[in-house]
């Protein structure tokens, strides 16, 4: 089993990154892609499954973990790791791979192999992102992530394809320069990469404060567009109108809300102690913002974009309110969020396949004939909404709660008429797409329901949001052990008893190297000193979470 | 100890020379219409060879030949390496685009060959006048390939630019060692290193270190002595400008390298801050220039200025970690450019019958395999991680980071994502869906010379992004043996060892 337990983050890793090279390999015959994607992500799905089966969720800290040099100078490290954290995330990317590709099965017409290759390239990078603790690593998926991303919006998007892959790819790519550079800046003053050591040197406060305050202010900025938070957004509705549904149902949300938790929050607690109530302040605003716009989208794409917004808005609200249950709500809201978007994204796709439209008005009266598809949208409807016994209730329940006890009365008070809002606008939609008298263009095509291969996704999927609905603690309980939102304003992260000596055997190698700058020989930090340094902290380091 | 023969000091240039007088007298014994695409496998043999015995240098103790006037090191190694398989590539390349009747094609690959020769004895020289002997080879050897175009006006144009800018700036590389002559009485780098802190004519070696850089960065094409770029580019053959964008830009860094890290590192007060407003301006200029370029090669002539910006970012980084970085830089970029340039090549034809952006529309459905490689280039220019692109700017913001500049990495990231959205605009035009089913331009043939010459380019490129550790050591060998005091040649230093630790 151990031999499993430390190969099993790579299968994962690597799997669909072969099963893209299969694809490509293989001959462009018939629906031979879609059979060998759809192979490859059930199989990496299997796979993530064996990390809640044997993860213990009583041991804190990284488990699987895996760490082999990757580049000996500067220290780049292959390490890989999940906690409580990111479990469940890299579960849910596991899960909504396959649901992607059968939403891409007959929406993808020519140039499978392209397609799918890159769809598998893709769940690659955003794996990585869950997985990598070495910030080069991390940043390599980060960045690898959007080259698929904007190809297949370029390449599928349905009207101006190219627009929207360009805007999306600056807008994502320019953010990540300061990143970059944050992360440089890092390692310069270090001499690592690793996650756990730069938390620690971080804690230990060895880092001059106004320079680390510019650091994590770039890493925010990076994430924050991603998320998207408030007025960062400008890409999410062009590219949810234009992406090919498998990608647009993984575009926006959980990478940029996990590394928040894991980088900005977990790097950086006192900054981001510091910056929390302007994010919380942008994350109300948004809320409102984006269910306000989504009330008026005559264009379900676009409808579900700003929807997106608003439920996104409110997970960085539980994010950024740095409280315990605050932060085991937005893990939980990121997991369903996910899981019913990916459903909805599913259902609206059929109905685009079908039918060649997106404008709501052109819809009605379709629960006659289609009554599966409606069934099922209503439900995913409901759980969006946030309907007690379906899975969001609970994050969102666990989030307006918390701001409510931890925060304060008037931002949740304001939260919670956006959920009132979220209501308003689902409850619409599904009303005029699936009720009132048929229109001309439901009544031009026959009707055709469901098929197998989508009712086997959906019917998991329904089964899912009702479970997590009702049985939250099989989850909150490993998510629990997972998440650490700082206690307090202090700049102590670590227990002071092992801190002075790791500090004195961190600070005084930076010392050396400091005063030997001027020599034109010196490296930025050499292999033997990054070595004394990684050693001494991940051992001490695992000790003290 | 054996003294090392002085021949076996500059044996890959030996060999090139060999190579191409032998190919430009074979070219005069042929009957007229006998096929010279031979002489083309001939060369490019060559330079195989010369790659082999630039390999082989290594077992060499390091040290000078030829009175302290050529070096061989870990440095010069990886130079000769990196242009040795530069010139391969290009000659690969032509030897399948150019038509089987075009004019001069015997010359065509000696002077790819002789172009060569000064190419790899810059990169070796330690001695300002072999320096200057070298570049003058170099020199006119791709003045006359720029204008090898002769049917339009434009080869010529290019090459009369690149003539008369060219001999311009190499006057003032030029005026720049008379200077250097004056001040210290000597045009040895070695001894100029040592005497140079110390000379009376202070403000005489500070012109003749300001003369030299304009000659270099002229070479380079870093802004503001970029202009000739775009234009040369344009007019020349693209299997030329594969070769002219990458082969002469490093060796005129590894001179730079030379003359800024071991010939004057007592003025770093003075050529950092020169370089850093050097590099500022060629990323923002070189990448502003590319957004509006409609001519993907006048478009890639911007974006190789902006990468010469990125790479003189590495000269912020201190000692070797900055020399290291750079030659670093220097690989990952030649390996991707001759890349793109292969793929242009075969898209456009090597005359540029498809000159536009527009003119790639929908290649990957034309095309899948040169579209996807369109793309991959394209990823690896943005800097796109595990492509050799993305440790190229890696290491080299990281020693600017490590050597305090974190302004010029910030601006520099910033530019390239800036950069990001005219590569993109190439690379989605190239996945769109073609316009006109009907317009069926032909799918490019690859052949097998191309072939080779674009898996050297991919294959390049992705070791440089995945593994990039051995290539880095070299650099970082090559960087400690720049850095070493001079050498005399009784004292060995195994140049293939890197050594670990200043």
């Amino acid at each position: 089993m151990t031999v499993i337990n430390q190969l099993i983050l790579t299968l994962i890793l690597l799997l669909p990154l072969a099963g893209a090279v299969l694809v490509a390999l293989a001959p462009d015959r018939g629906k031979l892609a879609n059979w060998i994607a759809l192979a490859t992500t059930l199989v990496t799905f299997l796979l993530t499954l064996h990390l809640p089966a044997h993860f213990n969720p009583a041991q804190a800290g990284f488990q699987f973990e895996v760490s082999r040099q990757w580049i000996e100078r500067p220290a780049i490290f292959y390490h890989l790791g999940v906690d409580g954290l990111s479990l469940w995330l890299v579960v849910l990317t596991g899960l909504l791979a396959p649901v992607g590709v059968v939403a891409s099965w007959r929406a993808i017409q020519e140039r499978r192999k392209l397609f799918f290759a890159l769809f598998l390239v893709q769940q690659t990078a955003m794996l990585g992102i869950f997985l990598s603790l070495d910030l080069i690593l991390y940043y390599g998926f980060w960045e690898l992530s959007l080259v698929p991303m904007a190809i297949l919006i370029a390449m599928y998007g349905r009207k101006n394809g190219p627009r929207a892959a360009l805007k999306f790819f600056l807008f994502t790519f320019i953010p990540s320069a300061p990143l970059l550079v944050a992360i440089l800046w890092l390692y310069a003053h270090t001499g690592s990469f690793d996650f756990a050591t730069l938390q620690l040197w971080i804690a230990s406060g060895a880092l001059p404060a106004g320079a680390l305050w510019w650091a994590a202010l770039a890493f925010l900025f990076a994430f924050a567009v991603k998320v998207p938070v408030f007025p960062l957004h400008g890409w999410v509705a062009d590219t949810f109108s234009e992406a090919p549904v498998a990608l647009a149902m993984v575009v926006a949300g959980k990478l940029g809300l996990y590394s928040m938790l894991r980088f900005h929050i977990g790097l950086f607690p006192v900054e981001a102690r510091a910056v929390a109530p302007v994010l919380v302040g942008l994350a109300v605003v948004g809320i409102l913002y984006g269910a306000c716009l989504a009330l008026v989208q005559r264009d379900f794409w676009r409808l579900m974009a700003y929807a997106a917004l608003s439920h996104l808005s409110l997970i960085t609200l539980g994010i950024y309110g740095l409280t315990l249950t605050g932060w085991e709500g937005a893990v939980y809201q990121i997991l369903s969020h996910g899981m019913v978007e990916g459903a909805l994204f599913l259902l609206l796709g059929v109905l685009y396949d079908r039918y060649a439209s997106s404008q709501i008005n052109a819809y009605g009266g379709l629960a006659a004939k289609l009554p599966r598809t409606a069934t099922f949208f209503v439900i995913g409807s409901l759980a969006m909404i946030g309907l007690p016994m379906l899975s969001n209730f609970v994050g969102e329940f666990l989030i307006l709660s918390s701001t409510f006890a931890g925060l304060s009365r008037g931002w949740a008070t304001v939260a919670t008429l956006g959920v009132i809002l979220g209501a308003a606008y689902m409850l619409w939609l599904v009303q005029r797409l699936f009720y009132g008298p048929p229109s001309a263009l439901a009544a031009s095509k026959l009707p055709e329901d469901l098929r197998l291969g989508q009712l086997a996704v959906l019917w998991p999927l329904a089964v899912l949001m009702l479970t997590m609905g009702v049985a939250p603690s099989l989850w909150l309980q490993s998510i629990e052990k997972g998440v650490h939102p700082p206690r307090s304003g202090a700049r102590l992260g670590a227990p002071a008893v092992a801190l002075p000596s790791v500090t004195a055997r961190l600070i005084s190698p930076l010392s050396v190297r400091l005063s030997s700058a001027p020599r034109p020989t010196a490296l930025p930090i050499s292999p033997q000193i990054s070595s004394q340094i990684s050693s001494p902290i991940s051992s001490s380091g695992e000790g003290q979470r | 100890m054996n003294p090392v023969p002085d021949i076996f000091r500059i044996l890959p240039e030996v060999v090139l020379t060999l190579t191409g007088v032998a190919v430009m007298l074979t070219d005069a014994t042929l009957p007229f219409h006998r096929p010279r695409r031979p002489l083309g496998w001939v060369a490019a043999f060559g330079a195989t060879f010369a790659l082999w015995a630039s390999l082989w240098q290594l077992s060499l103790p390091m040290g000078t030949g030829f009175s302290g006037t050529v070096e061989t090191s870990a440095f010069t190694v990886f130079f000769h390496v990196l242009i040795c398989g530069i010139v391969l590539a290009a000659l690969l390349l032509s030897l399948d685009t150019l038509p089987e009747d075009s004019h001069h094609q015997g010359e065509f690959y000696a002077l790819i060959v002789f172009g060569a020769v000064g190419m790899c004895l810059l990169t070796g020289a330690v001695e300002l006048l072999v320096v200057f002997i070298a570049l003058e080879i170099s020199s006119i050897a791709t003045y006359i390939l720029a204008g090898y175009r002769k049917e339009t006006g434009r080869g010529p144009e290019a090459a009369i630019k690149y003539f008369l800018l060219g001999s311009f700036a190499t006057g003032f590389l030029l005026y720049g060692v008379a200077m250097i002559f004056g001040a210290t009485g000597t045009t040895q780098i070695y001894e100029i290193a040592r005497l140079a802190p110390a000379a009376e004519n202070h403000s005489f070696i500070l012109a003749g270190l300001g003369l030299m850089l304009v000659g270099i960065l002229f070479k380079v094409s870093a802004a503001p002595f970029h202009v000739w770029t775009p234009d040369v580019y344009e007019g020349a053959l693209s299997p030329v400008v594969a070769l002219l964008s990458t082969a002469p830009k490093a060796a005129a860094f590894a001179l730079l390298l030379r003359v800024v890290y071991e010939m004057l590192p007592s003025l770093r007060s003075v050529w950092e801050p020169l370089l850093w407003v050097v590099a500022v301006l060629s990323m923002t200029v070189g990448n502003l220039a590319a957004l509006r370029q409609q001519n993907v090669k006048r478009m890639l002539a911007y974006s190789s200025i902006a990468h010469a910006g990125y790479l003189l970012a590495a000269f912020a980084g201190l000692g070797s970690s900055g020399i290291a970085a750079a030659s670093f830089y220097i690989a990952a970029y030649a390996a991707m450019n001759v890349g793109i340039f292969a793929v242009i090549t075969l898209v456009s034809g090597y005359d540029d019958q498809l000159p536009l952006i527009g003119d790639f529309r929908g290649l990957i459905y034309r095309s899948p395999l040169l579209g996807s490689l369109l793309i991959f280039f394209l990823a690896s220019l943005v800097g796109i991680p595990f492509t050799g692109g993305f440790f190229g700017k890696f290491y080299s913001f990281s020693a600017a980071v490590g050597g305090g500049a974190i302004w010029l990495a910030l601006i520099g990231l910033l530019n390239s994502g800036l950069a990001a959205a005219y590569y993109l605009r190439l690379a989605l035009v190239a996945a769109q869906r073609p316009a006109d089913q009907t317009f069926a331009a032909p799918a490019p043939q690859v052949g097998v010379a191309v072939g080779a010459a674009l898996l050297l380019a991919v294959a390049a490129t992705l070791v440089l992004g995945i593994a990039p550790g051995d290539a880095l050591q070299a650099a970082e060998a090559g960087a400690y043996s720049l850095q070493l005091p001079p050498a005399p040649a009784s004292v060995p230093v195994n140049a293939a060892e890197p050594q670990t630790q200043p």
